[in-house]
């Protein structure tokens, strides 16, 4: 049916019934709307801004028609975005001046909800055009109406230029409009301005306007006058001006760190008094203030203690080391103010939990010092009879488990550890149990293991007691026995290097048998138990020695036959299959865990390759069920499983690869996605030559991916060193795809060789896609080795070594990189001979790259430099 | 606005992102030993696995590879083992003459007196066999996997030392190395070869007295130009081993199996105190004697390839003595009987003498026949090699002159 779309269409009308409660309604307006857009965009944008700005329409109708307006100018995903921000820029100049003028005229509404839709659509529109500089005069605009009278209009507007500075990045606005906006916005929060909801505004506004504020932060006079209207707000009456107030101060302390110390008193005594005695939103606020100095200090001393000082220009202020005496009384005094059930409410968040997560942050910045403050508390509160006590010294103690040293916590863990595991067992609260029991989960994660250089905290003689109560507390109520299964997570961990040695062997049946019980229990649902009983179950496995291998086998049958169970149920509601993945996940999670250990030992591979064919059986049917997170596990599994078959796995081909190309179809779930590449990986390393006959399909669908704005870009790095992985399993047969392949990692190394920004995360994945080009190159270069065909390569040498130099001479790879690239100079040799001697040899990669990396510490670079040199030498040398 | 709860009493990774993350670090450590052991095929699969199924089709196609010597070292037990290993080691030839350009295309250095060997370390353990390939020890090592204790990268990669065992301090003696780590140097230089068994000995700590996870200590040889200067540190310079003659190579030649003229043996009485060889009595015979192979034609020839013939023996000889093609036969002559033609030797009678000693794995090549008679008449002396140092050094110059001319 093709009916063409009134213009004279009741836009009101169709508005509000597509908010209608009645079903068919709805989806009737809902239909009409869309064709609208679809035939006439500008007619539709113009239409839903006039409604918007007409005073006499509904206030409903005018609210969707924002709502509709802000969702057709951007998306969460990327490349969705970019869609609509250029059917934007493509628009009429006239509908869109229209537009926007008629967006701006509403902020003057009287409406609330009206004006602050409007304010979000023009904060979206401003995203798009000022950095095109399409809209110079916006903020123009705004900043006249700050000085009009009416408070709801300054309101407005300053709600706009809050969501403005959300939306646009910083080098978009000069600095002389940052000056006008910061100004405006800072004398709305001042203390003489009347009427709140102006006050709270503008607050609001500040805290995404800091980010423009380096230049105004470095000037003495501006930053007093910034931080002193900011603390004011913080001694608002109205408690959302002082929690948005402390919001600030918390964006402020991550931001400005180095710019804090005149004001730090002052912040102290603020807060302190905020957590004592003002709301608990206000006071959590004030709570995450530390938090975050301790964040940045953290940062800070890691990056001092690494190699890398020279790059570290915010120096420590060690706020937290100053502030120790005062803030750890005030912390604590937080920790006794639980609320009753509070482990059994997964989204709770209080002033109790945020005080002692500080209290851990705090701990970590400090280390030692930390200890003589705490103890005192801890030892006076852990006996008394209110659990609230009890609860607070537990919880105190298993705070600073980590920071401090351990020479400095052992002598007390030693003391404390037979108190716990009585505690875990005795103590009537479950709160108090619960605590007690991740506090044991921390004493082992960091006080137990090889690389603990103290005298062990667990004997031969404890352990066993040890294991006794936490197999025992793992049939306490679900949320208890989810800790216990924590604890007993980190317990098997710390023997991962133990080997024979390993005190858990003798037990091993025992704890196995506990945690499938606990994975079987009803109750298991709830408090995440279910999962922390199977993710157990992998470290135990992961942990164990050849010697329980048998019993590790045992479980093969025990685990698949549950996957099955899992694939044979009948018709599911919406919330039993939600269940059934997540138990699938689980499944094929532990059957993952469980190949690459049995696979992996000598006493076991073999026997354990009767299960493989049912095994595969079983995971081809979890793939018919469809879901991302259970694909993944499946697809993670089957890549142990492959590589445990080696070249036998070729049977299974033929009925895999359907799922294989989906999983690199999967641009939605880049995980899947990524973790599907990685398996190709797998498979070629598995199979050699033997994956030829699939190998046109996958590069298809790589090179695509690859082509692809939609995909991740975190997918791309690992798909260029999957074409090294191909070649080196295909060898010569790679040539067909050297043309398409090769381009492609011509223009991604071109990209790549230099980097324009000094943003550490792009320049981070800048290194792994050079890494994975590398990876490609080397795995084509060695593919084709000995093939009557190298010379097929040699028109890429001269680009290969270009970019190697340009790596070098650009002097920002890391150390991986560095290690690849010489490799690759030495494939490149090995591969093309002498004919590529000369080339070699003029290359700068060849002489001062090369002798760096021979002069390298790192075993690996200078490993690779030795290949390099003397696969070099050998051309050189004819 | 409100930042994010903080993760509270959970560990902040996920079990499924463990998963997920210890997955990527195998692959891209899986990736890494995959591409290692390209770089360490590469050469095998160049050219033709064995020596001996190949015929000519490579001029490469006699040299041994890494894989060769790696899977030799691990799955050839017994006489196999020690056939190949016998054929894979570079022998020189005798010095009959000095040859040219001594001075800019040589290296010299003292040869230790003691066994030739070769020495490979892996999967934890040590093994040196010498020429004719029986094990001459077993034992712990500090060279690259060579220890159960120092295993470092792959275990199963190889690291194969051409060595001089010397008895009085229980040191081996590195004259070249063929493979480091898994790299083959095969087809890498001389020159090259000896800077590398510099640099990467020190990177061990081979060089130590000996311990418990390392049996015997590892030296290196000084190696010299061989200007005058050099020639005379190696064959007067003092040296913590007895000598055994000087060896010469050529800068440019790369490790290859057999007999090569471009490795030279020499030695006078100042040098070595084998310089005649001896019968098993240790008596310098009156007569020179030869070790020759009988070939299928019952022909006589010398070890060098293609072999050197000097004499045949009669079918009823072959029969009555119960002798077969391949076995080593000594052989005794009397001076006069030899007469040099170009350069090669010619002998008119040849008496045979017996079998010799059963370790015996070559027979002698032609350059030691002709060696050990011009050491019984007219020896090749030190000054004659410094003479042609010294007239390789007029050359030069004297090209010189003319340019400047």
């Amino acid at each position: 049916m093709n009916r063409r779309v009134n213009m004279s269409l009741d836009v009101t009308q169709v508005l509000l019934s597509a908010q209608s409660a009645d079903g068919t309604t709805r989806k009737l307006a809902e239909e009409s709307l869309k064709q609208f857009q679809e035939q006439n965009l500008p007619g539709f944008l113009f239409s839903l801004s006039s409604e918007l700005a007409n005073e006499e329409k509904p206030e409903e109708s005018r609210r969707l028609a924002g709502l509709i307006l802000k969702n057709a100018l951007d998306a969460k995903e990327q490349h969705r975005k970019n869609e609509l921000f250029q059917r934007w820029l493509a628009l009429d100049a006239n509908v869109k001046a229209q537009i926007k003028a008629l967006l701006l005229q509403t902020l003057s509404s009287p409406a609330a909800s009206t004006r602050s839709t409007s304010s979000q659509v023009i904060a979206k529109v401003a995203g798009i055009e000022i950095p095109q500089k399409q809209w110079p005069d916006l903020i123009g605009s705004l900043l006249s109406n700050i000085h009009q009278v009416q408070p709801n209009v300054k309101q407005a507007t300053l709600e706009t230029l809050g969501y403005l500075c959300e939306e646009v990045s910083p080098e978009a606005v000069d600095q002389d409009q940052v000056n006008k906006i910061l100004t405006a916005v800072v004398q709305g929060m001042n203390a003489s301005e009347g009427n709140s909801d102006v006050r709270l505004a503008a607050t609001r506004a500040l805290y995404n306007a800091l980010g423009f504020a380096q230049v105004n932060f470095s000037n003495d006079m501006e930053r007093d006058y910034i931080m002193r209207v900011v603390c004011e707000a913080t001694q608002s009456p109205e408690v959302k001006i002082r929690q948005a107030a402390f919001e600030c101060l918390v964006a402020i302390s991550s931001t400005y760190y180095d710019k804090l110390a005149t004001y730090m008193q002052d912040i102290f005594n603020i807060t302190a008094k905020a957590v004592r005695g003002d709301e608990e939103s206000v006071a959590l606020q004030a709570i995450e203030f530390w938090s975050s100095i301790c964040d940045e200090e953290i940062d800070i001393l890691d990056e001092y203690s690494s190699e890398f000082t020279a790059d570290s220009d915010v120096p420590c202020y060690y706020f937290i080391k100053q502030a120790l005496p005062a803030l750890v009384p005030m912390l604590l005094e937080t920790l006794l103010k639980q609320e009753e059930d509070q482990d059994l409410d997964e989204g709770a968040w209080n002033l109790a939990m945020a005080g002692g997560t500080c209290l851990g942050l705090v701990a970590r910045t400090v280390g030692d010092d930390i200890v003589p403050l705490v103890m005192p508390f801890v030892e006076e509160s852990i006996t008394k009879p209110d659990w609230r006590h009890r609860e607070a010294a537990t919880y105190a103690f298993g705070s600073i488990l980590e920071g401090p040293s351990a020479d400095k916590l052992a002598p007390l863990v030693n003391v404390a550890l037979n108190f716990m595991l009585s505690a875990l067992v005795k103590d009537p609260s479950n709160h108090v149990k619960d605590t007690t029991a991740w506090t044991l989960g921390r004493i082992f994660e960091f006080l137990h293991g090889s690389a603990v250089e103290t005298a062990p905290i667990i004997t031969s003689e404890n352990c066993q007691q040890i294991l006794t109560v936490l197999l025992q507390s793992m049939k306490d109520v679900p949320n208890v026995a989810e800790k216990a299964c924590g604890a007993l997570y980190f317990l098997a961990q710390g023997y991962v290097d133990a080997g024979s040695a390993s005190p858990l062997a003798p037990f091993f049946q025992d704890i196995v048998q506990s945690l499938l019980s606990v994975t079987h229990r009803e109750d298991a649902g709830e408090s995440r138990l279910r999962t922390a009983a199977y993710e157990t179950l992998n470290e135990v496995v992961r942990c164990s020695i050849e010697e329980t291998g048998p019993i590790v086998m045992q479980l093969v049958p025990v685990i698949m036959l549950e996957l099955h169970q899992t694939l044979e149920a009948g018709k599911l509601s919406t919330d039993e299959r939600e269940k059934r993945s997540e138990l699938q996940g689980l499944l094929c999670g532990c059957l993952q865990v469980i190949i690459q250990k049995l696979g992996g030992m000598e006493s076991t591979k073999y026997s354990f390759s009767q299960y493989t064919d049912q095994m595969m059986e079983l995971f081809l049917r979890v793939f018919a069920c469809r879901n991302a997170t259970v694909h993944e596990e499946a697809m993670l599994a089957i890549g142990a499983l492959a590589y445990a078959a080696g070249p036998n796995f070729s049977k299974y081909m033929a009925q895999f690869y359907q799922y294989l190309e989906m999983g690199l179809q999967n641009f939605e779930e880049y995980q899947v996605c990524a973790i599907t590449v990685g398996v190709v990986g797998d498979l070629c390393r598995a199979l050699e030559d033997k994956i030829l006959p699939f190998c046109d399909g996958i590069m298809t669908q790589l090179l695509k991916d690859l082509s692809s704005n939609q995909l991740h870009r975190s997918v791309k790095p690992p798909i260029f060193s999957c074409f090294g992985d191909i070649s080196l399993a295909i060898g010569e047969n790679f040539e067909k795809y050297l043309i398409y392949a090769m381009p492609m990692l011509q223009s991604a190394a071109d990209l790549s060789a230099h980097t324009a920004s000094a943003d550490d995360e792009l320049l981070d994945y800048t290194n792994q896609l050079r890494n994975g080009i590398l990876e490609a190159y080397s795995g084509i270069l060695q593919g084709f080795k000995s093939s009557p065909k190298t010379q097929l390569l040699m028109p890429y040498a001269p680009h290969i070594l270009h970019f190697l130099d340009a790596l070098y001479n650009g002097k920002d790879m890391d150390d991986t990189v560095m290690k690849t690239a010489i490799g690759v100079l030495g494939d490149l040799a090995d591969t093309l001979g002498v004919h590529a001697g000369p080339m070699i040899n003029q290359s700068i990669s060849s002489k001062k790259f090369l002798e760096e990396c021979l002069a390298s510490d790192d075993p690996l670079i200078k490993e690779s430099a030795d290949w390099a040199m003397i696969a070099i030498s050998r051309v050189a040398s004819g | 606005m409100a930042p994010p709860h903080r993760p509270y009493k959970r560990p902040a990774i996920s079990d499924q992102q463990r998963r997920r993350d210890l997955a990527l670090q195998a692959q891209s450590s899986r990736r890494a030993d995959a591409q290692a052991r390209a770089r360490s095929l590469a050469n095998s699969l160049l050219s033709p696995s064995s020596a001996e199924t190949a015929e000519g089709d490579s001029e490469r196609d006699h040299e041994p590879t890494v894989t060769d010597v790696a899977t030799a070292a691990s799955k050839l037990r017994g006489s196999d083992a020690r056939r190949w290993f016998a054929r894979h080691i570079m022998l020189p030839e005798w010095m009959a003459d000095a040859p040219p350009h001594l001075a800019s295309d040589w290296h010299v250095f003292a040869r230790p007196a003691g066994k030739r060997c070769l020495v490979v370390s892996c999967n934890g353990m040590t093994i040196s066999r010498v020429r004719n390939g029986s094990i001459l020890h077993r034992f712990p090592s500090a060279l690259p996997n060579g220890s159960k204790r120092d295993i470092s990268g792959p275990a199963s990669s190889y690291s194969i030392l051409d060595c001089i065992f010397h008895e009085p301090d229980e040191t081996y003696y590195i004259i070249d190395m063929i493979c480091w780590r898994g790299y083959s140097l095969y087809d890498c230089t001389a020159e090259f070869r000896f800077f590398w068994v510099n640099s990467k000995l020190m990177e061990t700590t081979a060089g130590d007295p000996p311990s418990t996870y390392h049996r015997y200590r590892f030296s290196v040889v000084p190696i010299y130009e061989c200007t005058l200067e050099g020639l005379e540190a190696a064959y007067s310079g003092s040296t913590p081993y007895m000598k055994d003659g000087l060896l010469f190579y050529n800068k440019h030649v790369h490790y290859q199996a057999g007999i090569t003229p471009l490795a030279l043996v020499w030695k006078d009485e100042a040098c070595s105190q084998y310089i005649i060889d001896t019968d098993s009595k240790g008596q310098v015979p009156s007569e020179q004697h030869v070790v020759l192979e009988l070939q299928e034609d019952g022909k006589l020839a010398t070890s060098d390839d293609p072999p050197v013939v000097f004499g045949s023996l009669d079918n009823e000889f072959i029969q009555k003595s119960n002798l077969r093609p391949g076995n080593l036969l000594r052989f005794a002559f009397r001076d006069e009987r030899v007469k040099l033609v170009d350069g090669k030797m010619e002998i008119s009678e040849l008496q045979f003498v017996g079998r010799p000693n059963r370790a015996r794995a070559f027979a002698d090549s032609h350059s030691k026949a002709l060696f050990q008679y011009a050491a019984r008449h007219a020896p090749l002396r030190i000054e004659d090699l410094v003479a042609s140092i010294q007239s390789n050094h007029m050359e030069v110059k004297s090209t010189d002159v003319e340019m400047q001319g």
